[in-house]
């Protein structure tokens, strides 16, 4: 499945995640494999329901597999000390979905970043040097530092928020980025944007990119590597231009025609930050 | 912050709810200062006097000093049966503590012991060596003292021998003019079936009570968050473990543990802090199941994922990405959790389980001796009904504060 020359990064063999409450089962992840590559941005794609941010959620081990092993750079990945998660969480960070709930509101934003740097062990530099890597991550997502200092994450808008996300990640340069839908909640403009500074961070810090979308069309723009999602399953998968150009299932051929203009490249040269 | 406070205050229902109980607290505070008597001090023979202005019958006696008549014989007779020996004894300890040499000292002639107890007490001295209940007890021997002395010469009639002998005349037309007389006594609440004033009694007891609350509160909102975090956050076989005793403890009615318990420590222990701790370790239930609900639709947010992939430990996490969040919820336990035990306290004392004191009144106890006296039945409402108003008002302007804090804790709220 995997082009067998890359560093495998991330992998999962027979992957499962059932969500039992009494009697009910629900079947969110359905043994499922896979096979990223290191410093490939790989795109997920699948419509509502489909397993996507439960596949997500497991891989950042932020909850229970059900059945099935997932590999770290070839080793089974063990999470079952709280000691080993940190050690994890220090290669891999995600953006979420919706960033009106990704922010504890109770913290301020400064706290917020000043947190990746304490994480990447930068607890004892000097106050004037923390504060000059907060600014040089505002900048990257365009966002002014100043502006931002003793606010709260919610006196932001949507695109701001995901921004500062982005910033979260950029200071803590992790080996694999997680972003889940981080477009969904935000209009179409801003996405761009947001789309664009991803990429740009993927380059700078020479990060794996698993893309998590609904939108056939964005996974076709972004992405070496595409999954496709249904219900639990991978019905799909390959490199984006076999995938999207010539589907092969029925389900990723309606997922394709959702989406209106998907053969002409995006412009984001036209885009303006300031939102 | 302080824009935050201005903007509660800002808000109607906060500034009644808060005002009430300024005023009950001012109250506590304020009128053992202009009424300084024992809240349990009983001051009239008889019982439910209604509200309104007392005199007593010896003093406006005494506003017309022509009528009396002092028999000197028949005076020191009725002083030294009245002054037991006991209390002579006691009088001549406290001489002896001041440093008059014993010789002086003769229990035997009552005028002469009085005026050397006149000339040597001295209420604000402390007497060396001597503890602070015995120098109240002075305190209250010497009060007596004086009631027996300002009484000298009042008498109108005496019985000597079995006879009755007339000393004076009090006519219908003498009047006494209410500012000379020395006590007089404003029972704005009448008495209870003691005799005691209901409003000093009352003051009191709202104090004792509310400390009670307090007490009560503080216990159950502690054991109630901490099962509660821990239970929905931690999971597993620890939630097992606190589900199965709150459960256990939902099934039977708290109200018969309460009970139960009290009715096993013996009286003489039951005072109002240990029935204030027995509530506390008996309604920690509710808030635990409440905190533990919160907890689990907390636990799953993305900003705890978030915080989890920063690195931040469970005991961080609980602290910053949990509490802050369920903190309005909790203060609001808290505060129905006072009132609750509030009434719990009167609940158990008016089953006459409550706390046993012949100190300090508790809102319960009044209610509770209210009751015993049939205050209701006989009509005598202001042995009850302030009581009730009073419960009702701490417990109404709780609930105020209560809804309008959710602007302190939640800052997405706030303008
Ligand atoms: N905590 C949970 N408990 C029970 N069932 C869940 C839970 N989370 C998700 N599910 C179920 O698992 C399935 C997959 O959900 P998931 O959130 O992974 O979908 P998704 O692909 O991310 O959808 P969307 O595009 O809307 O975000 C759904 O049927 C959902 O109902
Ligand atoms: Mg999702």
């Amino acid at each position: 499945m995997a082009d067998e020359t890359c560093e495998t990064c991330l992998s999962g063999t027979n992957l499962t995640k059932i969500y039992a409450f009494g009697k009910s089962r629900t079947v969110a992840v359905d043994n499922i494999n896979f096979c990223f590559n290191a410093g490939q941005v790989i795109s997920i794609v699948g419509e509502s329901g489909s397993g996507k941010t439960t596949l997500a959620k497991m891989l950042l081990g932020l909850t229970n597999v059900t059945s099935g092993q997932i590999y770290f750079r070839g080793k089974p990945l063990d999470i079952s000390t709280s000691k080993k998660r940190k050690e994890y969480w220090k290669s891999i960070q995600a953006i979420f979905q919706d960033p009106y709930s990704s922010y504890n509101i109770f913290t301020k934003i400064d706290d917020v970043l000043l947190d990746c740097i304490h994480l990447r062990g930068g607890r004892k530099v000097p106050k004037e040097e923390k504060i000059a890597m907060m600014e040089e991550a505002c900048r990257f997502v365009n966002l002014k530092f100043a502006e931002l200092t003793n606010k709260y994450p919610f006196e932001l808008s949507g695109g701001q928020m995901q921004r500062l996300m982005i910033a979260r990640v950029f200071l803590l340069k992790p080996k694999i980025l997680l972003a889940d839908e981080p477009t969904s909640m935000i209009d179409a403009c801003s996405r761009a944007s947001i789309l664009e500074m991803l990429l740009k961070l993927r380059d700078e810090i020479n990060m794996t990119l698993i893309f998590i979308t609904h939108d056939i069309g964005l996974a076709y723009f972004i992405s070496d590597e595409v999954y496709i999602m249904e219900h639990g399953k991978i019905v799909e998968s390959g490199s984006a231009d076999e995938v999207i150009l010539n589907p092969k299932e029925a389900y990723t051929k309606r997922l394709i025609n959702d989406v209106p203009k998907i053969y002409e490249p995006w412009d984001l040269s036209t885009v303006d930050y300031h939102l | 912050m302080r824009n935050t406070l201005k903007s509660i205050f800002k808000d109607g229902k906060f500034r009644l709810g808060f005002g009430i109980l300024v005023f009950l607290l001012l109250m506590i505070f304020l009128y053992p200062l202009f009424v300084p008597n024992p809240p349990l001090e009983i001051i009239g023979r008889g019982t439910f006097f209604p509200p309104g202005v007392y005199v007593s019958n010896l003093d406006s006696v005494s506003g017309a000093p022509i009528y009396s008549l002092t028999l000197a014989d028949a005076e020191a007779k009725r002083l030294a049966s009245k002054l037991s020996l006991e209390d002579r004894a006691e009088m001549k300890t406290y001489l002896l503590a001041v440093g008059v040499p014993e010789e002086q000292i003769n229990i035997e002639d009552t005028a002469a012991l009085l005026a050397l107890w006149a000339e040597k007490y001295d209420p604000k001295l402390n007497v060396k060596g001597m503890i602070f209940a015995k120098l109240q007890y002075y305190r209250r021997l010497n009060d007596k003292l004086v009631s027996l002395l300002d009484s000298e010469g009042l008498i109108l009639a005496r019985e000597t021998d079995g006879v009755l002998e007339k000393t004076g005349q009090v006519l219908p037309l003498d009047y006494v003019n209410i500012g000379e007389v020395s006590s007089v006594r404003v029972l704005p609440l009448g008495t209870d079936n003691f005799g005691r004033d209901v409003l000093t009694e009352l003051v009191k007891a709202t104090g004792v009570s509310l400390q009670i609350g307090l007490i009560a509160g503080s216990i159950a909102t502690a054991i109630g968050l901490v099962l509660g975090l821990i239970s929905g956050y931690v999971g597993g076989w620890l939630d097992d473990l606190i589900m199965f005793f709150t459960n256990l403890l939902i099934v039977i009615p708290s109200l018969i543990i309460l009970i139960l318990i009290s009715y096993s420590i013996s009286q003489s222990e039951r005072g109002p802090t240990t029935i204030a701790i027995v509530i506390g370790l008996t309604s920690w239930v509710w808030t635990t199941k409440a905190v533990r609900a919160q907890v689990i639709s907390l636990r799953n947010r993305d900003h705890v994922n978030l915080s989890k992939l920063s690195g931040h430990s469970t005991a961080s996490i609980i602290l910053r990405d949990i509490l802050p969040y369920i903190a309005s919820y909790v203060v609001m336990a808290f505060i129905l959790q006072i009132s609750s035990a509030i009434l719990a306290e009167a609940s158990l004392s008016i089953l006459g389980l409550g706390p046993k004191t012949t100190l300090v009144p508790t809102l319960g106890l009044m209610m509770n001796w209210a009751m015993i006296y049939q205050a209701h039945i006989l009509g005598k409402w202001w042995a009850y009904f302030p009581v009730i108003v009073v419960i009702a008002l701490i417990t109404f302007s709780m609930n105020l504060i209560n809804t309008s804090l959710d602007q302190i804790f939640n800052p997405a709220l706030r303008e």
